[in-house]
């Protein structure tokens, strides 16, 4: 299966669960917006994965 | 009758004319004591075929002449070997050169070796009529005169290059964008930081619809990316994919526009590095030449 170009992981904040449903990728609530950057970018460095901000307080991780 | 004298010194000018080649094209010189070794070796090979071919014919022998056809399928072996090795090469490379470029660079080493082979059959044509000193110079002649020949168009040929400011658009300037194209869209605070205060954008905007076309070309942008990169390095590594230099093109207008993070901050010689990329010949359109293309122009 190719991962690329798909989304690998959903970061947010806890109180934005309405705006998203865990679905193919795995979900993950930090409690502030600081372990929510933090999160975010330690996903990405691991998965060698690309930060984007949907600029409704929603990251999702892609691999490009 | 004795060739001796013929063959010795238009091998060694083909030879040499193949040594000068190498040095003439920074960027596609092998760059390490193994590449010079096979690339003066096969040149040497070539100049022989070519210093043999006059010889042979005054002999009368003119079957002998068949071999410049091992030659050709000798020579299919280079771009083979050269690629095969810039491919191999290419899962290591931060900023990939391309499959376009990797092709081109090919070429030229083929194409390179048929010209060591001309200079050897001038250089021995010079020595038949003029003795050694006209054989020199024919030699010399004819390989300033092919190398100018081969010369392909640059970017500043075709396109006129800029330098840009970023801008970063979005609630919290998430977008990074050039005019109305969005190149990326980042989500890490560090990330978007660096690139506000070190990023550059190049603008390049083609001349015609034939740069255009060349222009809009996936090979042709990677290869450009790859020159600036290989020039004034970038700041990226593994795992940390939010700095990856991008090359976009303006739907609108065809311009591409470029977002970079050097090493070396200087825009005017990222600049530099964009306008001397060279055009790569597989990339390049001519919609013009066309009747459809030309009438569909305007």
């Amino acid at each position: 299966m190719v991962i690329n170009n798909n989304i690998l992981a959903i970061v947010t904040l806890k109180e934005e669960q309405e705006k998203v449903r865990g679905g193919g990728a795995p979900l993950f609530y930090g409690e502030d917006e600081e372990e929510v950057e933090y999160l975010s970018m330690l996903i990405a460095r691991i998965t060698d994965s690309m930060v984007h901000d949907l600029g409704n307080g929603i990251n999702i991780l892609v691999k490009h | 009758m004795d060739y001796g004298n013929m063959i010795v010194s238009s091998i060694v000018l083909g030879t040499l004319a193949r040594f000068w080649m190498l040095k003439v094209d920074y960027r596609q010189y092998p760059g390490y004591p193994h590449g010079y070794a096979v690339h003066l070796s096969l040149g040497f090979i070539a100049a022989s075929l070519g210093a043999l071919a006059l010889p042979a014919l005054l002999d009368g022998d003119f079957a002998a002449v068949t071999f410049l056809v091992l030659a050709a399928k000798q020579f299919s072996n280079i771009r083979e070997m050269e690629r095969t090795y810039l491919l191999e090469l290419e899962n290591t490379e931060l900023v990939k050169r391309g499959s376009a470029y990797v092709e081109g660079i090919a070429q030229v080493f083929e194409a390179r070796n048929y010209l060591a082979m001309l200079v050897a059959l001038v250089a021995s044509i010079g020595v038949r009529l003029f003795e050694l000193p006209g054989g020199i110079a024919l030699a010399i002649i004819a390989a300033l005169v092919l190398q100018r020949a081969m010369q392909g168009q640059t970017v500043k040929d075709i396109a006129e290059v800029e330098v840009v400011d970023l801008e970063f658009q979005g609630d919290e300037g998430e977008n990074i964008a050039i005019g109305d194209v969005v190149l990326m869209n980042v989500g890490e605070e560090e990330i978007k930081e660096d690139w506000q205060k070190l990023g550059i954008g190049i603008s390049i905007k083609p001349k015609d619809d034939n740069a255009r076309a060349t222009l809009a070309n996936k090979g042709q942008r990677q290869a450009i990316l790859h020159d600036v990169v290989s020039q004034l390095g970038v700041r990226l590594d593994v795992g940390v994919v939010g700095y990856t230099p991008l090359a976009r093109l303006d739907l609108d207008t065809g311009r591409v526009y470029i977002m970079i993070i050097p090493i070396e901050p200087d825009e005017e010689f990222v600049k530099k590095a964009v306008e001397n990329t060279p055009v790569l010949e597989s990339s390049r359109r001519k919609p013009l030449q066309s009747e459809a293309g030309r009438l569909a122009a305007d």
